[in-house]
């Protein structure tokens, strides 16, 4: 169906479910509850798992399928931001101007750094493109502010002279983007017994947006171009022996993949109409491989995961203070409960970066294939067991 | 523009590009002996600059007594802290051993790093030699972000302040030395030292592997380990140690670059995305490419921050080093004294 074999469609329907219904199973405790902390059902952070999946979808266009990590994606991110703000401030509070601008942007900007970068290959490629992300960074900070708004962000004001709907309504002095009057901001918000559930327009348009993205990189990683890829993956040289030159394959994909950050950037903005230059730091392009390589690399659903999995303990870990930690373990005897707040402490709130890296650690050792990798795994042995 | 400005900027170079130099260094040793691309790199160099933190406080630990005879502001007695280094050595050589704290800080920091380096290389390090440049990248990234936070923990997040010996403290001028006007060209004391620390640092680690039997075996298991392991050489065991030189090396940068920059936790990542420049840059695994490399690029930034250069090209001083890359991979590919075949599939 839809040009998919059956488990990828089943693949796609599962993601379709997944995330249509995420704003009622991210919110599996009651309002008010002990555990109400880790719900993770409210718009902000729903919104930032699509996009930040979206992005790490288009990493894996290009380090999944062709191996060349790329330390500089999130500069195509902030390109489209940037692009994304500037269209709502310029043409229209719609955000749909917004979200097809700033993947175009991000599209040519990727394709001139794709195209000096993919010149080299190994780690000659990452350095490239590390560096071509720290000198936009360090550029949209400094010399560019009149275009990017330097240190303070470009965001958008209700003075912009928007030529299509000139000054639009909005909540306070910042104009809320829109999509044909609906405003990205708006929830409708369900209370079933004490669960609270909010369905918010901006998080069903990345919802959208995500299923098409995703779609297409089913496509791309089944078809003939996808297969080429792979090819550059696993041999690069026989490739070029046998008369092809992979240098178009992998600009191509280096420009999809770049494009797939420009949309993120967009949605990010129409979301919440505000770029800043440090989304374009390093730190930005590492937290992408992360997401890609805890999912796992190369599968199509694990990017998706991955990103969703640290943006929720991005947040639900870093709320977690020393208070709530005594609330939770009151039921032990006081000595073993202060034992255990001391412990856990510095794994949570200001030092979540610290459960961060060591679960990293951990899935590079134990699970090079990222957690997809590793659930497969763990199928293909039982199935292979039952079938002796 | 005037000759001294132009030496102003060598020398202002100086100091950074030492810095960059040594962790290039430690990180070439790494790659050229174990193939092993190391991202925690950065963080040893962090942990090396608290080794002095360590050391200022270890030094400085006091007890407290009260003298009845002052009071202080508040009109309660006086606290009058004696260090405890103090009251052992005597007052005029407990004074000046915290006055040194960041040169004794050597003393602790060479073994501590040598010890984190062989705990690093045997525990995890080793496990990944088989592995993908990928995952070495992503779990010595991980690395970094857990030693990051462990003295974050511990340290706190601000930067703390590790002054030099108060001999160094100030600027001397350097132009009348080499025959300029007084007052045209100062430059601080510390800054000669730490570059003179790193050129000592450097010439120790080459002459090791140049001049002894051990760094004889090191360089030729770098440059063929498996005729070297046939040989009947344990060259695993050499190769560790010489991680634990690589991790004592930047951890030596890092102990005498306190005075320059206050350290903090973020400290070692500043350093260590440059650092992968200078590196590749220089040529991966070619040791005097790093170190070349380092200075070339420490005094570049320094000239693109001057005044007239940021007039003419705004901006320019916070790319210049990124841009160089570039240029440099594009033109040289292997960079600057690569050899071919390494790092490239």
């Amino acid at each position: 169906m839809l040009g998919l074999n059956r488990n990828d469609f089943l693949m796609l329907l599962f993601v379709f479910v997944l995330v249509a219904a995420a704003p009622i199973f991210l919110n599996p405790f009651p309002e008010g509850s002990t555990f109400a902390q880790f719900n993770a059902g409210y718009p902000d952070l729903m919104q930032r798992f699509l996009i930040f999946g979206i992005f790490a979808i288009g990493f894996n266009i290009l380090f999944g399928l062709t191996g060349y990590l790329s330390f500089g994606h999130a500069a195509f991110l902030g390109a489209g931001s940037y692009a994304g703000v500037w269209m709502l401030k310029l043409l229209t509070i719609n955000v749909i101007p917004a979200i097809v601008v700033s993947t175009i942007v991000a599209g040519v900007f990727s394709l001139m750094i794709g195209y000096i970068s993919l010149r080299r290959s190994g780690i000659y490629f990452s350095i490239l493109t590390l560096a071509f992300a720290q000198m936009s960074f360090a550029l949209a900070a400094s010399v560019l502010t009149p275009i990017t708004g330097g240190e303070t962000g470009l965001q958008t004001t209700l003075s912009d002279p928007r030529i299509l709907d000139g000054a639009a309504a909005g909540t306070g002095n910042i104009p809320a983007p829109s999509l044909f009057g609906l405003e990205m901001g708006h929830s409708w918000k369900v209370a079933v017994g004490d669960w609270l559930w909010t369905f918010n327009v901006g998080y069903y348009l990345c919802a959208f947006v995500l299923m098409i993205v995703f779609y297409i990189s089913i496509r791309i990683f089944r078809s003939p171009f996808g297969m080429m890829l792979k090819a550059i993956k696993s041999n690069n040289e026989r490739l070029s022996y046998t008369g092809i030159s992979p240098r178009p394959y992998t600009l191509a994909a280096f420009v999809i993949s770049g494009m797939y950050a420009g949309l993120a950037g967009g949605l990010m903005v129409s979301m919440d109409p505000l770029a800043g230059a440090e989304r374009m730091q390093w730190t930005a392009s590492g937290e992408v491989v992360l997401m890609t390589i805890l999912g796992g690399v190369g599968t199509v659903v694990g990017p998706v995961l991955g990103a969703g999995i640290i943006k929720y303990f991005e947040n639900i870990f870093s709320k977690i203070n020393d208070g709530l930690l005594e609330q939770w373990f009151a039921f032990m005897p006081d000595g073993l409960a202060d034992f255990m707040v001391t412990i856990v402490h510095p794994f949570v709130g200001k030092g979540w970066h610290l459960s961060l890296g060591l679960m990293f650690m951990l899935v590079v050792i134990f699970l090079p294939g990222g957690l997809v990798g590793g659930v497969t795994g763990l199928f293909r042995r039982l199935f292979r067991r039952r079938s002796h | 523009m005037e000759l001294s400005a132009l030496l102003l900027q060598v020398l202002n170079g100086l100091d950074k590009g030492s810095a960059y130099a040594l962790i290039a260094l430690g990180l070439t040793l790494i790659f050229g002996t174990l193939g092993v691309v190391n991202f925690a790199h950065g963080a040893l160099f962090m942990i090396g600059a608290f080794c002095s933190v360590t050391v200022q406080r270890l030094l400085s630990l006091s007890t407290v007594t009260l003298d009845e005879t002052k009071t202080d502001f508040l009109g309660r007695p006086l606290e009058v802290k004696t260090p405890y280094v103090e009251s052992w050595f005597g007052e005029s050589v407990g004074q000046a051993m915290i006055d040194w704290s960041v040169p004794l800080a050597i003393l602790l920091a060479i073994p501590v790093m040598l010890l984190i380096g062989f705990v690093m290389e045997r525990g995890l390090i080793k496990h990944f030699y088989k592995r993908p440049h990928s995952d070495q990248i992503l779990v010595t990234f991980g690395l970094a972000i857990v030693l990051q936070e462990i003295i974050k923990a511990y340290f706190g997040a601000n930067q703390i302040p590790a002054p030099a010996p108060s001999m160094f403290i100030g600027s001397f001028d350097f132009g009348q030395l080499v025959g300029f006007d007084p007052g045209v060209l100062m430059y601080p004391y510390w800054r000669i030292v730490y570059f003179l620390f790193a050129m000592l640092v450097i010439a120790a680690v080459f002459a090791f592997l140049q001049f002894t039997t051990f760094g004889m075996v090191v360089r030729a298991g770098m440059a063929d380990r498996e005729t070297v392991g046939l040989l009947g050489i344990n060259i695993d065991k050499r190769f560790t140690i010489m991680f634990g030189i690589a991790a004592a090396v930047a951890g030596l940068a890092g102990v005498m670059y306190t005075p320059i920059n206050s350290p903090s936790y973020t400290f070692g990542m500043d350093f260590l995305v440059i650092s992968f420049v200078v590196v590749v840059v220089g040529g991966m695994g070619s040791l005097g490419g790093a170190v070349l490399a380092g200075f070339v690029l420490g005094i570049l930034e320094s000239f693109a921050s001057m005044r007239e250069v940021i007039e003419f090209i705004p901006g320019i001083n916070q790319v210049v080093i990124y841009l160089a890359a570039v240029l440099i991979l594009l033109a040289r590919p292997r960079g600057l004294l690569g050899r071919k075949g390494v790092m490239e599939s």
